[in-house]
């Protein structure tokens, strides 16, 4: 296989020029580079399919079972959207998969050096992450939710469904921010961690450890108040009062009791936020 | 151009690269010499601003990699032929590292073609030989047509037929004018690929200079002389014969005499004239792979007393020869081959294995600092 018969350098015309310089023209490459080179890594990849296919499967199969179960009564004090929320509650976790993936899959198989080689602006490449991957997030699980919310809307518009706003269509939108924000919070962990499994850990504690903690320390007198602002404020809880099941786990079972939406999503926001700032400060410095 | 300044970097406690200035230019093929663990990646990846230095530091074309304005159009490198994703197809990962600068996507299918990799163009990378990984690694290195290239250790796991491809390939590029610096363990693989030869060892810098230079140095000649009967007495006496004529003589396991600095027919001479007779006169040649291993026998990293090779570092006590003097006795080996004597112990101010490597560090031709 002797293929080397083609001159690598297509473009050069002189044959021994002593200072040769790149004949193609050496503008500074920007992010829409990244975003493109993150969006062919994205698509070509089978973990992607993987990830967002069980993501959809999820949510509208379940969302479709519960659907079926269900009669246009049921929808008097729920949204439509309702039904897509119990498929979400598994689904976070492959879009939480992805977002880790998509970091630690380089630095595991050292595809990192190479991309950080080609782009020595570590942040463009980050950011371009970022964006290609919460995109995707955001509109692969709005979508999901969407066709369970038209599908209930569509099968159970009776008269005892009663009076249903759009707003309820927005908060079905907060909630596929709110995965998609676990999704980012994951991709700055596997940033920081650099460890799939260690990543995916950590996330997986994020998720399911507030509901625990918050109950065991509900049972001491002295860290019980701590303990009902633990339960009242974690990811499964905001998700569940996003897609409308504001007394779902109410202790006291008095709604008002429960903290507004925009809170958890300010918490959220917080959160997710200080993991990125300080992903793209070890990732700006870090030996690679 | 890359130039290196007291380049250094430690993991910890461990000191990977230590003070290393050295400085590649554009033209030729750089050969980066030195034993597994010698330093020889790290110093790439901090080339490359993947690590950061330590202490000291270094610029290709006189900037920081990292500020270079468009990094894939000046320099491309090869670092590890597994570092792709395996369920990514050759192509796909050579375009999306393309995109990344903006790449037309018709140079993606053109360094396909240079490194012969068309055909497998469509392929999972986790189905290809550690061969097909160097080729597309190389492709990689190769997108953005730039002016520096770094390969490491370039022909591992490839077949000859591939290994005479990438040294052909090194050629062209350095003929072209840009600059090529090339990582090995292999002395052979240097010596006809490389036109200068940097050498490392425990992260230090052991020789800079010409691949010929080198050459000239390290693969001095010498006659193997054996002197009829079995006894000492008439060896010793012709080895002091042989010394008050000038010549260097050590003596070999088997009782022969290893001569330096004496043309054949004035040894066989002073064997007439002493009324010796011998029963072996022949020349030889150290290859430069001894050469290399000598040098940096004392700098390397893993040695494993299974190692066949770990014979030609022990010296055996007994073989030393007695009548040596001087303060640079080399030591001769028990068994195996020999290296030649440093041309620098007869007085001469050539290339020697130093005992402290930085000595010759700051000796060498192509110190940067020297040279400004
Ligand atoms: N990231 C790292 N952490 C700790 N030690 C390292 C790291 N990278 C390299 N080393 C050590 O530095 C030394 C030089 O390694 P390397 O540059 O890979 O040598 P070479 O490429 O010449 O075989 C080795 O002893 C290696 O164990
Ligand atoms: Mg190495």
């Amino acid at each position: 296989m002797t293929g080397a018969q083609t001159d690598p350098s297509t473009h050069s015309s002189a044959p021994a020029a002593a200072a040769y310089g790149p004949p193609v023209e050496s503008r500074r490459p920007h992010l829409g580079h990244a975003l493109a080179s993150e969006w062919t890594k994205l698509v070509s990849v089978r973990s992607t399919l993987w990830t967002l296919g069980s993501l959809v499967v999820v949510v509208v199969g379940i969302g479709m079972i519960f659907i079926a179960q269900t009669s246009s009564g049921d929808y008097a004090n729920i949204p439509f959207t309702t039904p897509a929320l119990f498929g979400m509650l598994v689904g976070q976790l492959a879009v939480m998969v992805l977002g880790v993936l998509t970091i630690t899959s380089e630095h595991g198989t050292g595809l990192v050096r190479t991309t950080f080689t080609a782009a020595p602006d570590r942040h463009r490449v980050l950011t371009a992450k970022y964006l290609v991957f919460g995109l995707v997030a955001f509109l692969t699980s709005a979508g999901s939710v969407f066709v369970v919310g038209t599908a209930a809307a569509i099968a159970h518009n009776g008269a005892g469904a009663g009076s249903h706003s759009t707003g309820e269509w927005a908060g079905a939108l907060e909630g596929s921010f709110y995965v998609t924000l676990l999704g980012l919070l994951a991709l700055a962990v596997g940033a920081l961690v650099r460890h799939s499994a260690g990543a995916i850990a950590v996330m997986i504690g994020v998720v399911t450890l507030p509901p625990v903690a918050g109950a065991m320390l509900s049972i001491w007198e002295a860290s019980a108040p701590l303990g009902r602002l633990v339960l009242q404020h974690n990811a499964p809880v905001a998700l569940m009062q996003l897609f409308g099941m504001p007394s779902g786990t109410s202790p006291s079972g008095s709604p008002q009791t429960m903290p507004a939406d925009l809170t958890q999503m300010a918490l959220m926001l917080l959160v997710t936020g200080a993991a990125m700032a300080a992903s793209y400060v070890v990732v700006g410095r870090r030996d690679v | 151009m890359i130039e290196a300044v007291g380049l250094t970097k430690r993991f910890g406690a461990k000191t990977a690269v230590d003070q290393l200035s050295f400085q590649v230019r554009p033209g030729h093929v750089t050969g980066f010499l030195g034993p597994n663990g010698s330093g020889k990646s790290t110093t790439m990846r901090m080339i490359l601003g993947l690590d950061r230095p330590t202490a000291g530091h270094v610029t290709i074309n006189g900037h920081a990699f990292r500020e270079l304005p468009n990094a894939q159009r000046h320099v491309g490198a090869l670092l590890d032929a597994k570092a792709m994703h395996g369920g990514r197809r050759a192509r796909t990962h050579l375009l999306s590292i393309a995109q990344l600068s903006g790449i037309p996507e018709k140079r993606v299918d053109e360094v396909l073609a240079v490194v012969g990799l068309q055909d497998a163009a469509r392929q999972r990378t986790k189905g290809f030989s550690l061969g097909m990984g160097q080729r597309l690694g190389i492709a990689t290195a190769l997108l953005g047509d730039p002016q520096v290239l770094l390969f490491d250790e370039p022909v591992n796991g490839l077949d000859p037929e591939g290994i005479l491809w990438v040294r052909n390939l090194m050629r062209r590029l350095a003929a072209e004018g840009r600059t090529v610096f090339v990582s090995s363990h292999l002395m052979s693989e240097m010596a006809v690929t490389a036109d200068h030869l940097i050498v490392i060892g425990r992260g230090r810098l052991l020789a800079d200079m010409s691949t010929q230079e080198f050459i000239t140095h390290n693969s001095a000649g010498f006659a193997r002389v054996r002197v009829a009967g079995t006894g000492p007495d008439g060896r010793d006496a012709f080895a002091e014969i042989l010394r008050k004529d000038g010549a260097r003589v050590l003596q070999e396991p088997d009782g022969a005499l290893r001569v330096t600095g004496l043309e054949l027919p004035r040894i066989s001479d002073l064997a007439h004239e002493g009324g010796l007779r011998l029963w072996e006169l022949s020349p030889h040649r150290a290859s430069l792979e001894e050469a290399y291993m000598r040098m940096t026998r004392s700098s390397v990293e893993y040695t494993s007393t299974d190692d066949p090779r770990a014979q030609l570092w022990e010296t055996d006590p007994l073989a030393l020869p007695q009548w040596e003097e001087g303060p640079a006795a080399p030591e001769v080996p028990q068994t195996g081959f020999f290296a030649p004597p440093p041309p620098a112990a007869t007085g001469g101010s050539g290339f020697l294995m130093p005992s402290e490597p930085g000595e010759l560090a700051a000796s060498a031709q192509n110190n940067p600092e020297a040279s400004r």
